[in-house]
């Protein structure tokens, strides 16, 4: 883009007022950590948009290349980092369907389980940030006050707050803790009123519904096309959601709904999330009554999964095995495959080539909100400057993912 | 799921469809690069296929120096793989071409983003990560890296410990002495001239 320094001719006072061009980012409080909008200005009209990604780019495909498979799960915790349990069960997934794993029972609802805690907390970031935004700073303590009770059930499982890595190839790092369902049971109910009272301050607020209401609208078939998913289109009105339409771990054994909006603006996106919040707490009280409480958590397949510690320190087989599984990594069969998982954003996808080897050949992942962000100055352009905050808020933009 | 999908494609294109196959039940077809942007409309606008929503493109590099490209039977080098799904039919269907050759040269494909605008940052993607260009695309530069950049990082014959900085590494005849011997954190750290060499201790004689 030119520079915004510009010459003043001669005996003029003013600088030239149509059309001006404004940077808005990538340091700005609003755009999510790192995020570039060159903008072209009639009045307070954005006439051009040009959104500019990529200040986050860490090489993540290229990195996925250099170790072995399970190294690969660290990696993932940081593309959408508030939801980091979803990108593990994921590339887990995607791994398992190359090798033709079926995890045991038991995981299968844990991983549903943690999963649902990691979208709440998803969900709650988003509205609560896109609040705050706004103006409306005690929402967002409140929200957040919430996801500190998910993130506290989280680290007692997986020992840490966010960046867990605690997905593995075929199983999961540890079995439930015995407290867990005790611990979601006692939080879910907190969790929920939290919200409400959250909410209640934003939803009968004429001035944050007036940003919301008509804002950033977008067609069912507009965002179709664009390659939207999740909420953004749900918010649309297609209720597309991979856990109904091709239902992988047991989402076909529970009852939830999905939430649709019908205009596709900001306000439904907005409610669509916290819409999902309460289906996601059905999910997980239903999960926690089926999961059993004994059996194993990991496949009984030695190619893949690591023996247990104890065995590692007393039987020589147990240590070649470990030793083996970490230096020379699982030797994925060769092939490829893509699979798919709904994600906090919406369809969150691998695409694996494997050689045959301990490493992988190609990892590509296909994050959620990199055509929903693609499709941002379509939702921009031709409306005011102040506009860009909420609807940007509301795509809910992760830098990590979105910019690999 | 969709081999509906893959029967269409050979009844209407015939031999130009090379290879159709499902493995892990990813239904997957690889066509000649001429016929890209056909085969997408066909794709879209069929309406027993209806394949509305673009899922992902991506390159996959096979360069002849590497074990897992000696096995291949298509020429080419870089594989271009796009994702579909269509929201009415629920089903999904991938689609491959191979283009370029071994330096790269004639690296090129239709753009498809007339057909789905949502390929207009995946082809950008594409081209930065891999180095295909996209022919009719509006707007084709770099999207992930920044334009200075030179090369393709997702391809496998860039190293991926290689470096390119915008601001030149210090070198010891510009700094005067050993680099490692610099202060950590000088006067002038982070100016866009670069730091002026600390003054040598002066020896004692």
């Amino acid at each position: 883009m030119e520079s915004l320094d510009r010459e003043l001719e001669q005996g003029e006072l003013e600088l030239p007022a149509d059309p001006v061009h404004l940077n808005m980012g990538p340091s700005h409080p609003a755009m999510h950590g790192t995020v570039r909008i060159v903008l072209e200005l009639s009045g307070e009209i954005v006439t051009k948009a040009d959104v500019q990604i990529g200040y986050l780019h860490r090489g993540f495909e290229k990195m996925c290349e250099r170790g072995t498979w399970a190294q690969v799960f660290p990696y993932v915790d940081r593309l959408n980092y508030v939801s980091p349990m979803l990108n593990n069960v994921g590339y887990a997934l995607a791994v398992e369907k190359l090798c033709g794993l079926v995890v045991p029972e038991r995981c299968q609802w844990y991983r549903m389980a943690l999963g649902e805690l990691a979208r709440i907390a998803d969900h709650l970031t988003c509205t609560g940030a896109m609040a705050m935004e706004l103006g409306a700073t005690t929402p967002y303590l409140w929200f957040i006050k919430a996801r500190e009770m998910i993130w506290d059930i989280l680290e007692e499982e997986t020992g840490a707050r966010l960046t867990h890595s605690f997905g593995r190839i075929g199983g999961m790092a540890s079995p439930p803790s015995p407290d867990f369902a005790a611990l979601c049971g006692a939080a879910l109910p907190r969790i929920l009123e939290t919200v409400e009272e959250g909410e209640k301050l934003l939803l009968r607020n004429r001035i944050f519904l007036d940003r919301l209401q008509g804002v950033g609208v977008i067609s069912g078939a507009d965002a179709v096309s664009l390659g939207w998913t999740g909420p953004c289109l749900r918010a649309t009105g297609v209720a597309y959601d991979i856990r109904k339409a091709h239902p992988y771990l047991k989402y076909d054994e529970v009852d939830f709904d999905v939430p649709v909006g019908h205009a596709g603006d900001t306000l439904d996106r907005f409610l669509v999330r916290l819409g999902e919040i309460r289906q996601s707490k059905r999910i997980i009280e239903q999960s926690l009554l089926r999961m059993p409480t004994e059996g194993p958590v990991n496949c009984d397949d030695p190619r893949m999964v690591l023996p247990e510690k104890g065995e590692v320190y007393t039987t020589i087989e147990a240590t070649i095995r470990h030793f083996k599984l970490i230096m020379e990594g699982s030797k994925v069969p060769m092939g490829e495959v893509y699979s798919y998982t709904e994600a906090g954003n919406g369809e969150l996808g691998f695409y694996l080539v494997s050689d045959g080897t301990g490493t992988p050949y190609r990892v590509r992942v296909r994050p959620p909100c990199f055509q929903v962000v693609g499709g941002l100055s379509r939702l921009i352009e031709g409306r005011l400057l102040s506009d860009i905050v909420p609807t940007f808020g509301s795509l809910n933009m992760i830098g990590g993912e979105c910019d690999h | 799921m969709s081999r509906i999908a893959l029967d269409k494609l050979r009844e209407r294109f015939g031999p130009l469809v090379l290879e159709t196959h499902s493995e892990f039940g990813d239904d997957t077809a690889v066509v000649e690069p001429g016929i890209w942007r056909d085969v997408c409309l066909f794709l879209r606008d069929d309406p027993d296929l209806d394949f509305n929503l673009p899922i992902d493109l991506c390159g996959v590099d096979y360069p002849i120096s590497e074990a897992a490209a000696r096995r291949r039977t298509l020429p080419g080098r870089m594989e271009v793989v796009l994702h579909l799904y269509s929201i009415g039919r629920r089903h999904r269907v991938r689609l491959k071409t191979r283009v370029g050759d071994e330096a790269m040269e004639g690296a090129e494909l239709d753009s498809l983003t007339s057909i789905w605008p949502g390929l207009d940052w995946l082809e950008r993607e594409v081209f930065d990560m891999s180095g295909v260009r996209f022919r009719g695309h509006p707007d084709l530069r770099r999207i992930l890296m920044y334009p200075e950049f030179e090369g393709h990082p997702l391809q496998r014959t860039y190293p991926a410990a290689k470096t390119q900085p915008l601001v030149p590494y210090r070198t010891e005849a510009s700094a005067g002495m050993p680099v490692d011997k610099l202060e950590p954190f000088g006067a002038h750290e982070g100016m866009p001239f670069g730091r002026q060499p600390a003054p040598r201790p002066e020896k004692e004689d």
